[in-house]
């Protein structure tokens, strides 16, 4: 039993922790949330530089990491911060998707998002998939060397960035099967594939994408045909540790930030964080937050296992967290009043983060009817 | 024990119900149902077309042009309100500082502010927090010095909300910082074109900018501005402040949330069905439900012992508590349902300017979801209401 980080992970750990608390500052990031790209690229070009998203990968696939571990060590961090840049679109979600189903030519991308160079972006969900995996009705149809894709992809994050999208579509079976869905890398720009781009709540930006007659070569397939459900389940359960494992940092912000609030602000004469009322419910959370850190860790060191072990850990996980996470964003509002509702100050930022995690990939209560299916089986 | 309106209020509940559809106009209830943002012009034509019915001063007295209603008629036209989705009364001068002035203003005051209230030629924001005095109100430290005339006023004021469409501002105002605090605190009257005030909007987590600070620096203000008495402030604005807790349960807000809720719900699929045949989704708007249809009855019980020349006490304090955290809840069921269109930023859709991303529904569903994070903490935060009630109770 060792609940430590090894030395390679503390490392990465120190240094992605004090290059994001130098760099990435309350006033850079309002900054970047009110750009037209939604991001830094000298960050991006900074984390590629640190090895951050190389971390993400195995040494097959040009990375040193790869494991549950090395993503919540990484996501941990940038979810402190609140970062924005799009490092589960591209490095968890793409670089898996291709790492998983890609073959030599299709792999050779992955040098590119490992230096930096190349944004991902996966097109999966649709306007009333909501957060079932398995739903896709957009098809595509093969005809000798040519596939033709149709359908709409919703709420595509970082769509406009990336210099390829990884779209599913269906090519047999019903809307909700598992068996008969494709992924497709389909590069930015091809005819037929329109993208209506908008900025996101919490940070970043996403995109409807439309796909009208879009023509790719049978190379642009990825795997093969109709078999990408498991690879799908697998990136996006590797996406799923990640958001714990932001969710987990913003909220040690949060319950950081409360407690330097509930130490400085004076009402009534004193420290309000004199108030016992407030005291219990700053412990709350603090007991909260070692539930959150332990879901965290049984996801992380469950990522590898079979699917079904797998899953149930992270539907535990992903609905512990969604639960906390609610508990510690409210709350941490709560204690501090106004100055929480304002754009400007930290927290407001990290609450958002916190918050919409959970409408990544299914929300608390979707995660807790997966766990109730999942441990029934 | 009767738990039905009595003819009487059934007929004034009809009369409500016909004007909110005849009078009503379209575009402010479409705007108010999609959660759109209301411009400064919406407010004035909603105000003034209840005025026109005299209906916008529903709990002034009738000696000052008021509809003099009780409190099961403001009730219920509330309840209607919020359920055809009517705009907000905007309430700072109108029920704020209007029965202030009617208890302690001169007649002076009363004569030249009161018209100007009902006919919209004046538009009060208020003057109450500033950074350093939120819950702990009492603290205020800004300062007016009388030099003969006038009133030298210093200082800063925060979340002043809609200050930005405001042409006057009631202020409370520290006239004697040697005394004990609630004993040195003025009430006084400013009008917001005078040199020397500044006002910056504060933009809220969601984007909006709703509330503002207002800067004071050496701001001239007339001797006669003064309400009542010097010092007497912190009276006056004990009393202001029983006024701004009327409907605070906001039993139609939560009722129209409700609704709102159950037709997204029955559009929405999950896992191939409507999301309101989801068992967890059924029974946490059940719970919810429950929870509302107990509390619309604890407010009728006090609505109907201030009707009857009670005045309320801890129970409003109770009924704050338990209505922000039902109409937070419902907030957050909202959000959850629309799933991930609850992520777009909506100032696109808010706007008005393009397509909604996803069901028009879905755009200001996150918004509101953290606008609403306020409920708890103005006016009185939670935590201080339940300060109140045990203080009271226990006789502390």
């Amino acid at each position: 039993m060792d609940f430590t980080l090894t030395e390679e992970r503390q490392m990465l750990q120190d240094t992605l922790r004090r290059y994001l608390s130098d760099k990435y500052t309350t006033k850079l990031r309002n900054e970047i949330l009110e750009s037209d790209s939604g991001m830094s690229e000298a960050i991006w070009e900074g984390l590629a530089e640190l090895g951050v998203i190389g971390a993400l990968f195995t040494e097959e696939q040009g990375g040193f990491g790869g494991a549950g571990f090395d993503i919540t060590t990484v996501f941990e961090e940038l979810g402190r911060a609140g970062v924005v840049e799009p490092v589960l679109d591209t490095a968890i979600l793409g670089g898996r998707l291709i790492a998983a189903l890609g073959n030599d030519e299709q792999q050779a991308l992955l040098e590119e998002v490992i230096g930096g160079a190349l944004h991902l972006a996966f097109a999966h969900g649709e306007p009333t998939s909501r957060y079932d995996l398995n739903r896709v009705e957009a098809t595509a149809v093969q005809n000798g060397d040519e596939i033709v894709l149709n359908g709409r992809k919703a709420v595509v994050a970082n769509a406009e960035a990336a210099g390829h999208l990884i779209v599913s579509a269906r090519e047999s079976g019903a809307a909700d099967d598992e068996a008969g869905i494709s992924l497709f890398l389909v590069p930015a720009g091809t005819a037929g594939m329109t993208l209506r781009g908008y900025p996101l709540f919490a940070g970043g930006r996403a995109a409807e994408v439309t796909l009208d007659n879009v023509s790719l070569p049978v190379s642009a397939r990825l795997g093969a045909a109709g078999e990408a459900y498991p690879a799908i389940a697998a990136a996006v359960a590797a996406a799923d540790v990640a958001l714990v494992a932001e969710a987990l940092g913003a909220m040690e912000t949060a319950t950081e930030l409360t407690r330097g609030y509930l130490m400085t602000r004076q009402q009534f004469g004193r420290p309000i964080g004199t108030f016992q009322a407030l005291q219990h419910r700053y412990s709350d959370m603090l007991i909260e937050l070692e539930q959150a850190r332990s879901a965290v860790i049984n996801a992380a060191g469950h990522l590898d296992h079979a699917p079904a072990q797998r899953d149930l850990q992270i539907a535990a996980a992903r609905n512990l967290i969604g639960r906390v996470g609610r508990l510690v964003a409210e709350e941490s509002i709560q204690m501090h009043g106004g100055i929480a509702m304002t754009q400007e100050y930290e927290l407001a930022h990290i609450a958002k983060r916190i918050v919409m995690t959970d409408h990544r990939f299914g929300d608390t209560d979707y995660h807790l009817e997966r766990f109730i299916a999942l441990s029934a089986a | 024990m009767d738990l039905s309106y009595s003819p009487e209020e059934q007929a004034f509940r009809d009369e409500v119900r016909a004007f909110l559809r005849d009078e009503l106009p379209k575009e402010l209830s479409d705007k108010v149902r999609s959660g759109a943002e209301l411009g400064k012009a919406d407010i004035e034509r909603w105000h003034s077309i209840l005025n026109a019915r005299g209906w916008f001063a529903q709990n002034w007295p009738k000696e000052f042009g008021g509809a003099e209603w009780n409190a099961v008629q403001r009730h219920i036209f509330e309840e209607e309100a919020a359920q055809a989705n009517a705009p907000r009364i905007v309430p700072f001068g109108l029920s704020m500082l209007a029965p202030v002035l009617q208890k302690f203003g001169s007649k002076e005051q009363q004569d030249y502010y009161l018209p100007r209230i009902l006919n919209g030629d004046d538009w009060w924001c208020q003057g109450y927090s500033e950074p350093g005095a939120g819950s702990d109100l009492a603290s205020l430290k800004t300062r007016a010095v009388r030099e003969g005339d006038h009133y030298i006023v210093n200082g800063q004021k925060t979340w002043t909300t809609l200050g930005q469409h405001a042409n006057k501002i009631f202020c409370l105002v520290r006239t004697n910082p040697d005394v004990k605090q609630q004993e040195g605190i003025s009430f006084l009257l400013i009008d917001m074109d005078t040199p020397g005030i500044e006002v910056r909007p504060i933009i809220l987590l969601d984007g909006t900018p709703e509330v503002n600070e207002v800067f004071f620096n050496d701001v001239k203000v007339p001797v006669e501005n003064l309400v009542g008495e010097e010092n007497k402030g912190w009276t006056y604005a004990k009393y202001l402040l029983t006024h701004e807790r009327t409907n605070i349960a906001g039993v139609g807000f939560s009722r129209a949330g409700l609704d709102s809720l159950k037709r997204i719900a029955k559009v929405e699929m999950s896992g191939g069905r409507p999301l309101i045949e989801n068992p967890h989704f059924a029974a946490r708007l059940a719970k919810v439900e429950i929870d509302l249809m107990a509390m619309a009855t604890t407010n009728l019980r006090i609505i109907s012992q201030a009707a009857a020349g009670q005045a309320p006490g801890v129970e409003s304090s109770m009924l704050k508590v338990k209505g922000t955290i039902i109409r937070q809840e419902i907030n957050d069921l909202t959000r959850r349902a629309v799933g991930p269109y609850a992520m777009p930023f909506p100032s696109e859709t808010l706007e008005g300017n393009n397509d909604p991303v996803g069901p028009d529904y879905a755009g200001p569903q996150s918004a509101q979801y953290f606008n609403n994070r306020k409920l708890s903490i103005f006016g009185g935060s939670n935590e201080i209401q339940r300060g109140i009630i045990a203080k009271v109770k226990m006789g502390g």
